[in-house]
């Protein structure tokens, strides 16, 4: 009984793990064909056609879009009820397995000092998994992404003190955009997370990153930085894959969280254009939809 | 050899002076011949340890990539996806794998700084950026995957011996002389992002 649920969701997840590598989720879809419509410079038109060309073909060939397929992550948000969480992170695990074999998937986890390539996509710690526990609840909701090495590098988290005010956001973020963004595929998909300390506001900028690019916070003030930061990087022209052109960004994503009365933890994230986020809930009895990839019938 | 077909430029090799000399930064060609991947651990092989590129690149072109590569049951090789990585990573090698390959055309994501761009003007040679993400439309201009070298480094970081067909497009960022397309256009960037900075901070300061 155990043993059939349990394939349910490794053939499921492995199932999501391929087809989110191939096809871009609805919302990012949508956003390249807006911005593509919008764009005049001739260059940037073209980098766009190579684009669509590329998703068009790896849809056709069932092949992932970019090469870089990453280092695995899952963000879960899982039902205090959901029947089968205890198993969730080994079966997450074979999961990745199993799509990197036949997917397939490149080879990516790399462990650290040894400087060994596991060659499966698994190793300590990896497949990476954050767990948040939803009380009251009896699914499970399951956030995959694959951080590309282009759009992880240009990652910064910093500690300010609070006198420096939350100005010192505007130039922490725009440095990182004019000083690794162009390596990072735009039109880039900024995340931004706000908090306390160097942890909070990284794993707040993750979560930004993986709310839908058009999304907009229901803080007020973070709401109006997301704008002021949404136009000021299109401003600079970076263009897709920083050719130059009249956008540079799907959108800015803002999360916050509260801080000590001394600090000030900021932390800026980025998505490429091909931002591969997915998501996916299983109800109690396994039955599972995407919420972000319409495509996706299992 | 250089010909022009429905409008594209394009490059076959061995790739010779006269085929690149004109080239300016920002125009777009494409690339049909032999080409192999090498990233960071290659560079590092070939002109830190001294050991010899694995295949013949002089007058040939080298990819910055790491493709992902599937294994027939007949042992051939089928490449599923393939695109640029950042070329930066290679800046500091680049000079030197240009003078001692003897490479002509250096293709990545992004641009590179200045050491290269003394490689391409001392040595003939030019730096092209590849739309990165767009590993399928790459790896359809692979005709053949003919083997690897060095696979000791993992698929990512190996050598991958490949035959290409108007492999592109490719956009000079760095030409013969040296000229910079991406430096250029940063210092653009990075005075709009200094407009920006003060507009937006001038903004969040009233609040
Ligand atoms: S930044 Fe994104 S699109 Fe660009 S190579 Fe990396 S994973 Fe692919």
């Amino acid at each position: 009984m155990n043993a059939e649920k349990e394939k349910i969701i490794v053939d499921a997840m492995a199932s999501f793990i391929g087809h989110t590598v191939k096809i871009l989720p609805d919302d990012v879809g949508a956003k390249l064909r807006e911005l593509s419509e919008k764009e005049t410079d001739p260059a940037a038109m073209a980098v766009y056609e190579t684009m669509f060309r590329n998703l068009r073909l790896a849809e056709e060939l069932d092949r992932p879009l970019c090469q870089d397929t990453g280092v695995v992550q899952f963000w879960v948000r899982c039902g205090s009820g959901f029947p089968m969480m205890n198993e969730m992170e080994r079966l997450l695990t074979e999961a990745v397995l199993k799509a990197t074999r036949e997917t397939p998937l490149r080879p990516n986890c790399v462990e650290t000092f040894s400087d060994v390539n596991t060659g499966n996509n698994v190793g300590k710690g990896v497949p990476v998994i954050w767990w948040d526990i939803v009380p009251d609840r009896d699914d499970c909701e399951i956030y995959t992404y694959y951080a590309g090495g282009g759009c992880s590098l240009p990652g910064k988290a910093e500690v300010f003190m609070p006198g420096a005010g939350y100005k010192a956001i505007i130039p922490f973020v725009l440095d990182r955009v004019t000083e690794y963004g162009l390596n990072a595929c735009p039109p880039l998909l900024i995340g931004v997370g706000v908090g306390n300390s160097v942890e909070t506001a990284a794993m707040n900028s993750k979560k930004a990153l993986m709310r839908s690019v058009d999304s907009v916070s229901d803080d007020p003030k973070a709401a109006e930085m997301e704008k002021l930061l949404e136009e000021g990087v299109n401003a600079i022209g970076l263009g897709p894959q920083g050719f130059g052109g009249s956008s540079s960004v799907l959108g800015v994503n803002i999360v916050n969280t509260p801080r000590h009365p001394a600090t000030l933890g900021v932390a800026v994230n980025f998505g490429c254009w091909a931002h591969r986020r997915g998501a996916i809930v299983f109800d109690r009895d396994l039955g599972f939809r995407s919420t972000t990839h319409s495509g996706f019938k299992g | 050899m250089t010909e022009i077909k429905n409008g594209k430029t394009v490059i076959t090799t061995p790739v010779m002076d006269e085929d690149i000399k004109n080239l300016h930064a920002g125009d777009t060609i494409y690339l049909s011949g032999d080409l192999f991947t090498g990233r960071d651990a290659v560079h590092e092989r070939v002109t830190r340890e001294g050991r010899d590129f694995p295949g013949s690149i002089k007058n040939g072109a080298v990819f910055h990539a790491g493709p992902i590569v599937r294994q027939l049951d007949d042992g051939s090789y089928e490449m599923v996806s393939i695109g640029p990585t950042t070329s930066m990573r290679m800046e500091r090698f680049e000079y030197d794998f240009i003078r001692e390959t003897g490479v002509k055309i250096v293709i990545g994501k992004g641009g590179m700084k200045d050491d290269t761009a003394r490689g391409c003007r001392e040595f003939c040679a030019i730096h092209c950026a590849a739309p990165a993400g767009c590993a399928v439309v790459n790896a359809v201009c692979v005709e053949e995957t003919s083997g690897v070298e060095w696979s000791d480094l993992g698929m990512p970081e190996a050598v991958w011996v490949m035959k290409v067909k108007e492999f592109g497009p490719l956009i000079v960022t760095i030409d013969t002389e040296g000229n910079n397309y991406f430096e250029n256009k940063k210092k653009e960037y990075n005075a709009r992002k200094d407009e920006q900075a003060e507009r937006i901070t001038e903004e969040i300061a009233r609040w």
